[in-house]
């Protein structure tokens, strides 16, 4: 049955609505919530640029500002660190989604990969960089574990492991978290498309299972998960945090740069940031189209890869592959999170050890009392926000199935604008309208600003699965006398819980991980569980470090944790709607 | 004709703005007069924006908050930043959006460039400083409480604390502290990977540049005048040739740097470093009490005496709790507090006050501290360098950053 079908049969009840229209402002709303903060901000930032800024004396337009961001001897590095890590580490990812997929999709292994998605989900960018920091320096744990006895070593050797120079340790940091993302949305896209009757019948004609989800299922995913991929590459090349933590110096990425000019004392330094801000959105827009270019190439070279018809009968290699980045990545995020853990108990541990002389509660007599308050506030600003992006979300969704509301439909990939557009390049600007609207720094102010995050990633991981949805139930259920609002309620959203509360879980995780866009909204008054952990990570000290960061991730954990139970306790009584 | 349209359109969106923003002005605090800011104070709430990456600090700060609201009433809230500059960009952020009263910083733990920043862009209230009770005993003969950076306070900013620049090593593998550049470079030659500092502009890497300049340049005192009077280039060359020695032998060959002063700390507990630099003569010690560092590691000197400098508290112009931040600065300058502070138990940060001047019960106080393992004496720190004039520091960070900092 063709879309429109349903469309025209499903359109009486919509008529038949008492409230006609009233869901129809749903996505307008949504825009205006989303694009507001987004537009203002990027003007905030494009006016500093071309040198306006009263406060700071910049009352004439002209470029001298990209003039200074040019005569910074770094700025050719800079610029190509972020293009070379960004692309880096979104093809790395990417490659490897594919090969566990391929590898391994409708096996065994292959869901005990998906119970372990959400545990990894959980850990956040910063201690994911921390725990891989002290994973892999020179005196790091893996070289702790070998020495002396197999490396020799009695002091860490002066190897440049972190902070090197092509950014490969800030890559191979990037990599760990976008993999589980990025297999998470592949997913969502696996159940949007035939896979298993495809590779079935690639199979029956003789190719190997690679080869057959290569060729069948690949080619219908990756449209499905174009825009992750685009947010993965625009998160890579303007991440703060993890490339501060695992990033070069010298000089270090353009968005690192930046951001440390706005920092510095030197308010002259505004404009210049405010160019590099500019740049650094150029550089994404040259990075997207440079992607574009690749995936057209990649899909001509692929078409005729495909006509040859290969069978590409063997597997082991890839499964050896795809199995190793998965293990790789579970590892390093695992291990990491352990290691912060031991140093979250750790008394005296000194190299080579392998593990602490003492153990000790002390870190957690410290802080665990003062995790709670900024806990609270976390849980209250993560729910608030989540709860606002998910009903704005399911109006939207729902609004453009029963009214078509399509031109808004079709604009609403503008919601996803936040996740492209680089936080360095309209935070600042962000900043000013709150305050030039008379925005208090408090809880409401934060809030709203958490949701201008959250949205897109509720509504990324909610809009296919919601648009999936068979529609022929809502026309069984309008046959037998339910109003649409009650094949909503009663017939739709129990079907989704599933994604609908896999959405909350993800944009809970978004909201807790939020650093600057508290701090500048909130005034540094509104502090959670990530302003406190940054504040206090800026003393280095990796007991309080690991303290903060099992906090993070058990508070980003525990919703998951309830994504994945509550539909079971929910569905223990509908055996139909268990998919598993 | 475009500067024209702009000049109108901000002109409107500033009456806009004023007019949206206008909060009732309350005229501000007479520091002169005690009595009516202890009175107008109580009952106020101080966003106190302080540096926070520090368990001892913060710890300080809350008992600071609870005396402070047992005595007179006021609340105080830690505002926790990883950076002060954080505070000077919502202060100018502020400004930028026309919000000239009811700002969100009361009171700023900063000095040097932030300073600087704010006194040059008007965004300070005061002066006030000279004003407060605890001033009388300040002790005014060193002239790091009075000029930050060289830039005069003008009572804009009472002072809180000392700094020194300092090294601190691990002495089971480094026994004989250098005692100068030249033995540091010898020493470096020998152990190769094991220095580093703080990669400027990071304040105490900048330090450390300034530092260098003081010990190689030809004429120490031309860099108390502005470097535009001296002729720069000869000033600095030798500090150019001695980090071209120094820089193949430091950690990581000079490819990488520590980002901040206490990342040192943890380079040295993982044993990949065994020589850094502090501000703090009593960092290593609290480093020992917390784990961090073992209990071999020792504090010095160099000969020919280190820059020091204090830090300072400041009030925005724009802030909501102006008397309540004046109340919690006295406070913090008291013999008390100060006493506090400079106990190596608590934070080991050394006195603004002259001990001496005290009431005889306050000066035990500072007579029954003892210093820290690892905390040198007044006696060994000697009397600190002044710190050369900014413009100094403002070329060398420039041509580091594009000799050292930006080349690999």
């Amino acid at each position: 049955m063709s879309d429109d079908t349903v469309r025209t049969r499903a359109a009486p009840t919509a008529r038949g609505r008492p409230r006609p229209g009233a869901l129809a402002w749903a996505p307008a709303l949504t825009l205006g919530l989303m694009l507001g903060p987004v537009a203002a901000g990027l003007a905030g930032t494009v006016a500093p640029a071309l040198g306006w800024l009263p406060a700071l004396g910049g009352d004439h337009l002209g470029t001298d500002a990209f003039e200074a961001l040019r005569a910074w001897p770094g700025f050719p590095r800079a610029a190509a660190l972020s293009l070379f890590t960004g692309l880096g580490a979104t093809l790395t990812s990417l490659a490897a989604v594919t090969l566990i997929c391929a590898g391994w999709q409708g096996t065994r292994v292959f869901h005990a990969i998906e119970r372990g998605l959400s545990p990894l989900l959980s850990v956040p960018h910063a201690a994911a960089a921390f725990g891989l920091a002290f994973l892999i320096a020179p005196s790091g744990w893996l070289a702790r574990a070998a020495s002396p006895w197999a490396t020799g070593w009695e002091r860490p050797p002066d190897l440049l492991i972190l902070q090197d120079p092509n950014g490969l340790a800030l890559i191979a940091g990037l990599v760990v978290k976008e993999i589980p993302f990025l297999l998470l949305m592949t997913l969502a896209a696996l159940g949007q498309v035939p896979s298993a009757r495809s590779r079935t019948v690639a199979r029956a004609l003789g190719y190997g299972p690679v080869a057959a989800w290569v060729k069948t299922v690949f080619p219908r995913v990756y449209p499905q998960i174009r825009l992750p991929i685009y947010a993965v590459l625009a998160y890579s090349m303007s991440a703060v945090d993890t490339a501060i933590i695992l990033g070069p110096n010298t000089p270090p990425t353009l968005a690192v740069q930046v951001v440390r000019w706005m920092n510095d004392p030197d308010l002259q330094l505004r404009f210049q940031a405010a160019a590099g801000a500019v740049t650094q959105l150029a550089l994404l827009a040259g990075a997207l189209g440079l992607w574009r270019a690749g995936e057209r190439l990649a899909a001509g070279l692929g078409r005729r890869w495909i006509e040859r018809g290969g069978r590409g009968r063997s597997a082991a290699a890839t499964r050896v592959l795809g199995g190793g980045a998965a293990a790789a990545t579970a590892g390093a995020l695992g291990a990491g999170i352990a290691g912060l853990a031991v140093w979250s108990v750790a008394g005296v541990w000194r190299f080579p050890q392998a593990t602490p002389d003492a153990l000790t509660w002390r870190s957690w007599e410290r802080y665990g009392p003062r995790l709670a308050d900024p806990g609270a506030e976390t849980f209250i600003l993560a729910g608030a926000a989540t709860g606002l992006a998910l009903a704005l979300a399911l109006a939207c969704l729902e609004a453009e199935q029963r009214y078509g509301v399509r031109s808004a439909g079709r604009a609403l990939w503008l919601v996803y604008l936040p996740l492209l557009v680089p936080q360095v390049a309209f935070l600042a600007g962000l900043q000013m309208l709150a305050l030039a609207a008379g925005l208090d720094p408090n809880r409401g102010a934060v809030i709203l600003t958490h949701l201008v995050f959250v949205l897109p990633y509720v509504f990324l991981s909610l809009a296919d699965p919601f648009r999936a949805w068979d529609r022929r139930y809502a026309a069984v259920a309008a046959a037998l006398g339910a109003g649409p609002d009650r094949v909503f309620w009663t017939v739709r959203l129990p079907m989704l819980v599933r994604p609908v509360l896999t959405a909350a879980a993800l944009g809970f995780a978004v909201s807790v991980g939020l650093y600057l866009p508290t701090l500048l909204v909130g005034a540094g008054r509104v502090q959670t569980l990530t302003t406190e952990a940054v504040a206090l990570a800026s003393g280095g000290d990796r007991r309080v470090i690991g303290v903060y960061a099992l906090a993070q991730t058990a508070a980003v954990l525990l919703p998951f944790a309830l994504a994945g139970a509550v539909p079971r306790v929910l569905w223990r009584r509908r055996r139909g709607l268990r998919d598993d | 004709m475009i500067e024209m349209a702009v000049t109108t359109r901000s002109a409107a969106l500033a009456a806009a703005a004023a007019l949206l923003l206008a909060a009732p002005v309350r005229a501000n605090p007479d520091p002169a007069d005690w009595p009516a800011v202890l009175a107008e104070a109580r009952g106020q709430t101080v966003y106190w924006h302080a540096w926070a990456g520090s368990a001892r600090i913060n710890d300080y700060i809350a008992w600071a908050a609870r005396q402070v609201r047992a005595r007179h009433g006021v609340r105080v809230e830690h505002v926790k930043l990883s950076d002060a500059a954080e505070a000077v960009s919502r202060i100018v952020a502020e400004r930028a959006a026309g919000r000239h009263a009811g700002g969100a910083v009361d009171l700023v733990w900063l000095n040097g460039e932030n300073f600087a920043a704010l006194k040059d862009q008007g965004l300070l209230f005061g002066p006030w400083a000279e004003a407060i009770p605890n001033w009388r005993y300040v002790d005014t003969g060193n002239p790091a409480v009075t000029t930050d950076f060289t830039v005069p306070t003008d009572g804009l900013e009472a002072p809180w604390g000392l700094a020194q620049l300092v090294l601190y090593r691990d002495a089971a593998r480094v026994p004989e502290a250098p005692g100068s550049m030249q033995e540091l470079l010898a020493w470096a030659r020998a152990h190769p990977g094991r220095f580093t500092f703080p990669q400027p502009p990071d304040h105490l890497g900048t330090t450390w540049l300034k530092q260098a300049l003081y010990e190689l340049t030809p004429d120490p005192a031309a860099l108390l005048r502005p470097a535009a009077q001296a002729d720069y280039d000869a000033a600095t060359a030798p500090v150019w040739a001695f980090l071209a020695a120094l820089t193949p032998h430091l950690w990581r060959s000079g490819a990488a740097y520590p980002q901040t002063g206490p990342r040192q700390i943890h380079l040295m507990a993982d044993g990949e470093i065994d020589l850094a630099i502090s501000f703090n003569p009593g960092e290593a010690s609290a480093a020992i009490d917390n784990f961090e560092l073992p209990d071999t590691v020792r504090t010095s000197v160099l000969d020919g005496g280190t820059i020091g400098n204090a830090s300072f508290l400041a009030i925005p112009y724009n802030a909501a709790a102006k008397a309540g931040a004046l109340v919690l600065a006295d406070f913090l300058m008291s013999p008390a507090a100060q006493a506090r502070k400079q106990d190596p138990a608590v934070w080991g940060n050394p006195t603004v006050l002259a001990v001496d001047r005290l009431p005889a019960e306050d000066r035990a106080r500072f007579e029954a501290l003892e210093p820290g393992i690892a905390t040198p004496g007044p006696a060994e720190l000697g009397d600190p360098l002044p710190e050369p004039h900014p413009s100094w520091m403002v070329r060398l960070e420039e041509d580091w950053i594009r000799r050292f900092g930006v080349s690999r």
